[in-house]
């Protein structure tokens, strides 16, 4: 017997009491039930240590250039869309982990962002690109368009693609290990930056 | 040598089977009355559990208050739960489809041998001698860095606590956050002692530490190219699986290796994707006192182009089929991890997780572990609370923990001695005559086991851990007997407890029972009950009047 039908044996055997168990219900705030409030996504952003821009779509390689510095360099998808591209910005295009460390800032579109929690969620889209290059730069650069932000939990997650690889990040990398203290800074990008399109 | 019922059942195929005995870390070296007395020693200990659980019960209670439909939340997530539990099967096939048609692998572990030995079968087969790991409770569970060892790998835990509690050579203590017994300057010393190429300098502010932690584990995630991990949930209808964090060293994990292998209980599935609109709302609340936690990576299968190319999935029962098969005590499967039970837990915040033996600590820990490996082998733990109910209203999917310590504690054995005397108590109180006799006795014990001392052997054992109330110098039988010249009272004016005596009605038999002292004379006088509640709640069900005439005022005597 293979333990694939032990285990499910096992299971089999444990449930022969047969429990019936109604729909569970769902009497919470469903998705749509709440317009999303942008005055409450940066509040809850700023709360967990972001900074927020409210920008222009013109604004948005200018204020990256200003945010890293001159001769910064900043790492970007390929899909980014060409307004928001800093000068002298380069693409990933399966670039090694070390060149993509290398980078100053990592500039980023995004897929929901929740105001209630301030959480942006990456999806893998070519505008926000592969999973280590939002990782590795110890800046992550995000623009959000104000359409892309949901009220809670359950908007985000009816408007998501399960099968995508998904990032949610609320604020940069941070740990509540010492002392149950949270403190900002481990693995990840220790700087989060959203800048938010008003246009 | 006696076996747990569960085990010895095991060799029929098929049927439930508890966690192995001999690998994994769910059974303690010691009962937990004994742990517990130790860590009561630890000053440090106590200062730093009280410091971070308040903390920490603060946060959670402030971010909760801010969803209007929390307990809407809460009654969602338990319903899952039991809809999981209930079709377990099913939803496990399906997660294994979905999973296998987006390019995973699936395997089944029946115990901790059997997980251990594919977890490092398949770390052997990509060559790498070293793995990164992600925290969790599944691998701390069946014990692997101690089979990678074994087999010549290095596991590296990535988890900030966790590398606390792996370069202290010391053991985990809380669900959450592994190194809570630690304060900031006892893991700078640690870091200065076992943390290679450390800068001397190292302060113990919080953030210097992460720092350090940041510099030391970089070079080894970018070079290792196996990671284990486990799972916070997997949805059956997508094949997603997703890991809940905070400092990026899971998303290191998840994402950067050829190689992931994540070991999950079975107990972790979820239906569908909707599902986790619930407990994403839940556990970071309950957990960390966050909105969210910042990081939650999910992945479905593997993604060309982007992540591990190489997806293992290790479901595991260790003794979960076994706690589905009580039906009055499978709810502990619904656990999340979130450990908001421990934080609220006067048991746990006092005597630390180390004190229970298990890598499950506190009041699910004390629930969870004997389920595991069959009461038998944790069989103090059930014990290791005063059902206050704190770890009820805490936890976020609504488990009734105290119930199932209860459940628990009439499945754990009991010692020849407390049967027999539970079983003459049993007798005793079925007769009347004997019941009075047996009262007038109790008094000696009044006698014997003045305050401070307790009872002597071989009733000290019960002594040695609570005060023995003080027994009142006059039962409410002896009263009742002795109330001849009183006047009938009127039915709509019952004698209740405290009325005159100044007793608290909402106080315990103990202090009614002290109350006593202010002296025959009061009692006397028919206006006052110095009897404790629990006797009067006793002798108002039976027929005072049939033992009235055969109780003299027998008692007083016995003052000394």
């Amino acid at each position: 017997m293979s333990s694939r039908e032990l285990i499910l044996g096992r299971v089999r055997a444990a449930l022969r009491d047969a429990p019936v168990v109604p729909e569970p219900p769902r009497d919470y705030r469903p998705a749509g039930a709440n317009w999303a409030d942008l005055d409450v996504l940066v509040d809850r952003l700023v709360d967990y240590k972001a900074e927020v821009y409210r920008v222009t779509s013109a604004e948005v390689a200018a204020t990256v250039a200003g945010l890293v510095g001159e001769g910064g360099a900043v790492l970007v998808p390929p899909g980014l869309p060409h307004l928001w591209r800093p000068e002298g910005a380069f693409a990933d295009d399966g670039l090694p982990p070390d060149r993509i460390a290398g980078a100053d800032a990592v500039l980023t579109a995004a897929a929901v962002a929740v105001a209630e929690t301030g959480t942006i969620v990456l999806d893998a889209s070519p505008d926000q690109g592969r999973r280590i290059i939002t990782l590795l730069p110890d800046v992550h650069v995000c623009v959000l368009r104000p359409a892309q932000v949901v009220a809670s939990v359950p908007d985000a997650i009816a408007r998501l693609d399960a099968t995508r690889p998904l990032t949610w990040i609320s604020g940069p990398s941070a740990t509540s290990d010492i002392e149950l203290n949270r403190v900002e800074g481990v693995h990840g990008p220790r700087h989060l930056h959203v800048l938010l399109l008003t246009d | 040598m006696s076996e747990p019922a569960s085990a010895s059942s095991s060799t029929f195929l098929g049927m439930p089977a508890t966690a192995p005995r001999g690998v994994g870390h769910l059974r303690g070296d010691r009962p937990f009355p004994q742990a517990a007395r130790d860590a009561l020693q630890n000053s440090q200990l106590r200062r730093n559990l009280r410091h971070a659980t308040t903390t920490i019960r603060g946060k959670s209670g402030r971010v909760i208050a801010e969803l209007p439909d929390w307990q809407a939340l809460r009654d969602a997530g338990s319903a899952i739960k039991t809809d999981v539990m209930s079709r377990l099967p099913e939803l496990l096939v399906e997660l294994e489809e979905r999973v296998v048609a987006a390019g995973g692998v699936v395997h089944w572990a029946a115990d901790a041998h059997e997980a251990n030995r594919i977890v490092t079968g398949l770390v052997q087969a990509t060559g790498s001698e070293r793995v990164i790991k992600v925290k969790s409770m599944a691998t701390q569970e069946i014990g692997l860095n101690e089979a990678f060892e074994a087999a010549g790998i290095t596991p590296v835990e990535t988890d900030l606590a966790e590398l606390i509690v792996q370069l202290g050579d010391d053991k985990p203590s809380h669900i959450l956050v592994p190194a809570i017994h630690r304060n900031r300057s006892e893991i700078r010393e640690i870091f200065l002692r076992a943390m290679p190429g450390v800068d001397p300098a190292l302060t113990d502010d919080p953030p210097v530490l992460a720092a350090a932690a940041r510099r030391y584990l970089r070079e080894t995630f970018l070079s290792t190219r196996v990671a284990v991990s486990g799972a916070n949930f997997a949805i059956a209808e997508t094949g997603t699986l997703g890991v809940v964090e905070s400092e990026g060293n899971g998303r290191m994990c998840l994402t950067l290796p050829d190689t992931l292998i994540t070991v999950m209980g079975i107990e972790k599935v979820l239906p569908s994707w909707r599902d986790l609109e619930v407990f994403l709302q839940l556990l970071p609340r309950a957990s960390t006192g966050e909105r969210m936690n910042p990081y939650t990576t999910m992945w479905t299968g593997v993604t060309p182009g982007d992540g591990p190319q190489n997806f293992h999935l290790v479901l595991l029962d260790n003794g979960r089929s076994a706690v589905l098969a009580d039906t009055a005590g499978r709810s502990a499967l619904h656990c999340i991890r979130c450990s908001a039970c421990l934080n609220v837990c006067p048991v746990y915040e006092r005597t630390g997780g180390h004190s229970y033996g298990s890598v499950y600590p506190g009041p699910i820990g004390a629930v969870l572990s004997p389920q595991l490996t069959g009461v038998a082998d944790n069989a103090s733990l059930p014990f290791a609370s005063s059902l206050c109910g704190a770890c009820f209203d805490a936890c976020p999917v609504k488990i009734d923990i105290p119930s199932l310590l209860v459940h628990l504690r009439n499945k754990a054995p009991h010692a020849a001695a407390e049967k027999a005397a539970m079983a003459a108590a049993a007798r005793i109180m079925d007769r009347p005559r004997w019941y009075a006799s047996a009262q007038r006795a109790a008094k000696m014990a009044r006698i014997a086991g003045r305050r401070g001392r307790g009872l002597p052997p071989p009733l000290s054992g019960w002594t040695a851990g609570r005060d023995l109330p003080e027994f009142p110098e006059q039962t409410f039988r002896d009263w009742w007997s002795g109330r001849t010249d009183t006047p009938a009272r009127p039915a709509a004016d019952p004698p209740s407890p405290g009325f005159s005596s100044g007793v608290s009605g909402s106080d315990g038999g103990s202090s009614a029972g002290r109350d006593a002292s202010a002296g025959p004379g009061s009692s006397a006088g028919g206006e006052s009950l110095a009897a404790p509640e629990s006797s009067v709640g006793r002798e108002s069900s039976a027929s005072p009047d049939a033992s009235a005439g055969r109780e003299s005022s027998a008692g007083w005597e016995d003052e000394r």
